[in-house]
């Protein structure tokens, strides 16, 4: 009935702790130096090096060349700040340099020539589209142009505008009748739904809202991308999944989009 | 000696009540993507039920569990009451409140970002906040359960600790420690992003940070089953615990390799280095040893209940056990869940295995079983042995007992096993929907439908509880003698000073987290250029 001795502590702790360093340092050994230099493919120069790599050291492989592609590709950046233009100023200025604009997309932005709509627009989807165009990331005969002489601060200003101007009104579209595309997508061909980043079920930032645009602007935009005509998409995002849309869902999900269906 | 009754039963109202609440929730989630039903056609509002399910499954129910067993360990096993009663209503008002704020966003379509997160997907800081609430009430039973132990031990010098409290406040350490990588995430990370003060988060850190916590949470989950097992279970069926000690050791073992592992989660991330990886996965398989120990002792304790009750030859003694007490059937289930879940866990913890089941319904089917089923069904078998005491009133109908837990776990295998297999086939988890006119899903359609019954039978298993539950708190009274837990054939004279107390356990503990997590973090969280913009979750639309 004594108190637990200190011999009993003393002999316990030694062993937990030689015990536990033990199940690291072979574990260490064989995950840092035995695994890594048993794969020629890591191409390792010595230990030091495996425990580098193993442990997720950033290198840089000298031997492998960037492949440089053979047409320009985006350079726009989304920042915070571009994300958020709602300076009044910058949206006066922006209305002045829109006149330039309303011949094709409407002078409130609402088009009759089926360019798209820029009302309501977020501002960072103008901006970029119009740099795309200045850069030459995206080429259209009418629009590159127009861009060609607009200043960075004139394309801030007016993606600001248009993004200041009312949203075309949800209602245009019935949602209960978005086309299977829209709303599911298909997970087997790695579509994902239009909805879920496009508006209507959700939007990502970068997205253009597209709830309104003329059903032969989309269509001519899906094409575009499945041909590969267009290719600023950053990610291939869009290239990758129009390619594998049908032509009978581009329709569906143009139709739906534009108000169309009904 | 229960004298905080009340506070007890508050913690296991409140977890079962929100629990049948979430199982609803993951019956109407099966039902939806299944091939029973045409698609609701909007995804979010499956993210909208999957963000609650998990939320409350997470991070309420088994917390509360945790705390009030926790509370009634302390009274009954040290024979003293609860110090800091207030303290301790003040950490359940934390949940409470915690809970409520947590729920609000996620029920308005806030913050569909799934329990775990997922950084850069950004949702209602109110929902971030209310899971620290929760965290934060649970750190008061941590202290609370470190002072409760630390004030019989000046008043029982050189006394062995009950085995019961020396468990649950072992558990306590565990989580306080774990849940230490959320709240890093959350408080650095998340929560700033979410009340607008930065637009860029580094979420390849904010995995790593929650992967300290993802896995061992599992074993705080786990801890109050494991503290029934050895000091329920045996007395409850007439029988005692086979070795003090090997308890104690299967305690401490938790305590020390649950917490270096949790990068077995990020397998697949490309953030983490591969050696780190195979560090984690060998202690992962360390993991396995108190499991192993806990089931010898275990067995070797209903044996020596079964033998006390004339059970004879090698195997013959299994049928002299008392089959009709529901712990008996109870722990047998858990045992059997526990089995199947663990050899699936054989499979997670390798890469390369990993590689072929991982993100699919094979993980879902993983830890329902482990958790919903091995767990939960001793959490239930935890209240039908402490109810009596709570409210003074007996159980008179063992038989819908028994029941409900045949029930819990038919539901729980015919749910779990087609999610295995669908997972094998290679159905990914985490989707709204599934197109079975598709002939590549076609062949999951089957399975899935025999899932969704499995659901259907857990909500009817969870209904007929909470029924049982009311009618013992309306049952006549009946006085049902102190509170006690199972004796051990050698019950401990003199302890070794290291099972007595957990200074070494902790030391070992944190110092495996540096070793393990320590360069990975740092890593991340030096290198410049890793943060991505927030992807804010309910946001415009």
């Amino acid at each position: 009935m004594s108190p637990a001795p200190s011999s009993h502590a003393d002999s316990w702790r030694p062993r937990a702790i030689g015990l536990t360093v033990l199940a690291f340092v072979v574990s260490a050994v064989v995950g840092f130096v035995a695994l890594p230099l048993a794969q020629p493919d890591l191409k390792l120069k010595d230990v030091w090096d495996a425990i580098c790599s193993a442990a997720g050291v950033a290198s840089r492989q000298t031997a492998v060349k960037t492949i440089e592609p053979d047409f320009k590709v985006s350079s726009v950046v989304l920042t915070p700040d571009l994300l958020n233009l709602e300076d009044a100023q910058s949206i006066g200025r922006g209305a002045t340099l829109a006149h330039q604009c309303a011949i094709c997309h409407g002078p409130a932005g609402i088009s009759r020539a089926d360019s798209p709509n820029l009302t309501g627009q977020y501002a960072s989807v103008v901006y970029k589209e119009l740099k795309d165009f200045k850069t030459g990331a995206r080429v259209n005969a009418v629009m590159t142009p127009f861009a060609l002489v607009l200043s960075e601060q004139d394309m801030i200003d007016i993606a600001a505008y248009y993004a200041y101007l009312p949203r075309l009104p949800s209602s245009i579209i019935d949602n209960s009748k978005a086309p299977r595309i829209v709303a599911n997508g298909d997970p087997m061909r790695g579509i994902a739904p239009c909805g879920a980043c496009h508006g209507e079920l959700d939007n990502k930032r970068g997205s253009p809202r597209i709830a309104g645009q003329p059903a032969a602007y989309i269509l001519s935009q899906l094409q575009a991308f499945a041909s590969g005509e267009r290719r600023n998409d950053i990610n291939q995002q869009m290239r990758t999944i129009a390619r594998r849309m049908t032509p009978t869902e581009m329709e569906a999900a143009a139709r739906y989009y534009s108000g169309e269906s009904r | 000696m229960l004298t905080s009754k009340r506070l007890i039963l508050a913690h296991f109202w409140l977890a079962f009540i929100v629990f049948g609440v979430a199982l609803l929730l993951g019956a109407w989630q099966m039902l939806v993507r299944s091939p029973l039903v045409p698609w609701i056609s909007n995804p979010e509002w499956y993210y909208r039920s999957l963000t609650a399910h998990g939320t409350i499954m997470g991070y309420a129910f088994p917390t509360l569990i945790a705390m009030g067993f926790g509370y009634a360990i302390s009274e009954s096993a040290l024979g003293q009451p609860l110090i800091g009663r207030r303290w301790a209503w003040l950490g359940f008002g934390l949940i409470v409140v915690g809970a409520v704020m947590a729920m609000v966003p996620v029920a308005l379509g806030l913050a569909s970002v799934l329990y775990t997160f997922y950084p850069p997907m950004i949702g209602s800081p109110f929902y971030y906040i209310g899971v620290v609430l929760v965290v934060v009430g649970s750190w008061i039973w941590v202290a609370l359960m470190v002072v409760n132990l630390a004030i019989w031990k000046r008043a029982n010098p050189g006394k062995p600790v009950p085995l019961a409290m020396y468990a649950n406040v072992a558990g306590s350490l565990l989580w306080a420690w774990t849940a230490v990588g959320a709240a890093l995430e959350l408080l650095l990370q998340i929560i700033p992003v979410a009340l607008g003060l930065s637009a860029t988060i580094d979420a390849g850190l904010a995995r790593v940070f929650f992967s300290w916590t993802l896995h061992a949470i599992v074993y705080f989950w786990l801890f109050p089953t494991y503290i029934a097992y050895y000091t329920i279970v045996p007395r409850a069926i007439g029988g005692k615990v086979y070795s003090d000690t090997m308890a104690r050791i299967a305690f401490i073992l938790f305590l020390v390799v649950s917490m270096p592992i949790g990068i077995h989660h990020s397998f697949m991330d490309p953030e983490v280095g591969a050696g780190f990886k195979f560090l984690h996965s060998a202690f992962t398989a360390l993991v396995a040893l108190p499991t192993l120990i806990t089931v010898f002792t275990i067995c070797a304790s209903v044996e020596i209940a079964a033998r006390l009750r004339g059970g004879r030859g090698l195997f013959g003694w299994v049928t002299a056990l008392p089959w009709s007490n529901p712990i008996m059937l109870a722990v047998a289930f858990s045992f059997v869940m526990l089995g199947f879940g663990g050899a699936g866990g054989l499979i997670n913890m390798h890469y390369q295995f990993d590689a072929t089941i991982h993100n699919t319904q094979w993980i879902t089917g993983h830890f329902h079983l482990i958790f919903g089923g091995a767990i939960v069904i001793m959490y239930f078998a935890i209240a039908y042995d402490l109810w009596p005491h709570l409210t003074g009133r007996a159980f008179t109908n063992l038989r819908l007992m028994r029941l409900q837990l045949w029930l819990w776990f038919i539901g729980m295998i015919v749910t779990t096993f087609p999610w295995h297999w669908v997972g094998i086939l290679g159905m990914p988890r985490r989707m709204a929907y599934f197109d079975y006119t598709n002939p590549a899903l076609a062949v999951d359609a089957f399975s899935v439908i025999l899932s969704v019954i499995g659901g259907f039978i857990l909500v009817l298993s969870g209904i007929l509880f909470i029924v049982i539950l009311l009618r013992g708190q309306t049952a006549p009274h009946a006085e049902s003698g102190t509170y006690r837990f199972a004796t051990a054939v050698h019950p401990p004279v003199t302890v070794p000073a290291a099972l007595n107390g957990y200074a070494l356990w902790v030391a070992l503990m944190i110092g495996l987290t540096v070793t393990n997590y320590g360069y990975p973090i740092a890593q991340l969280a030096l290198r410049p250029g890793t943060a991505v913009p927030a992807v804010y979750v309910g946001g415009q639309r």
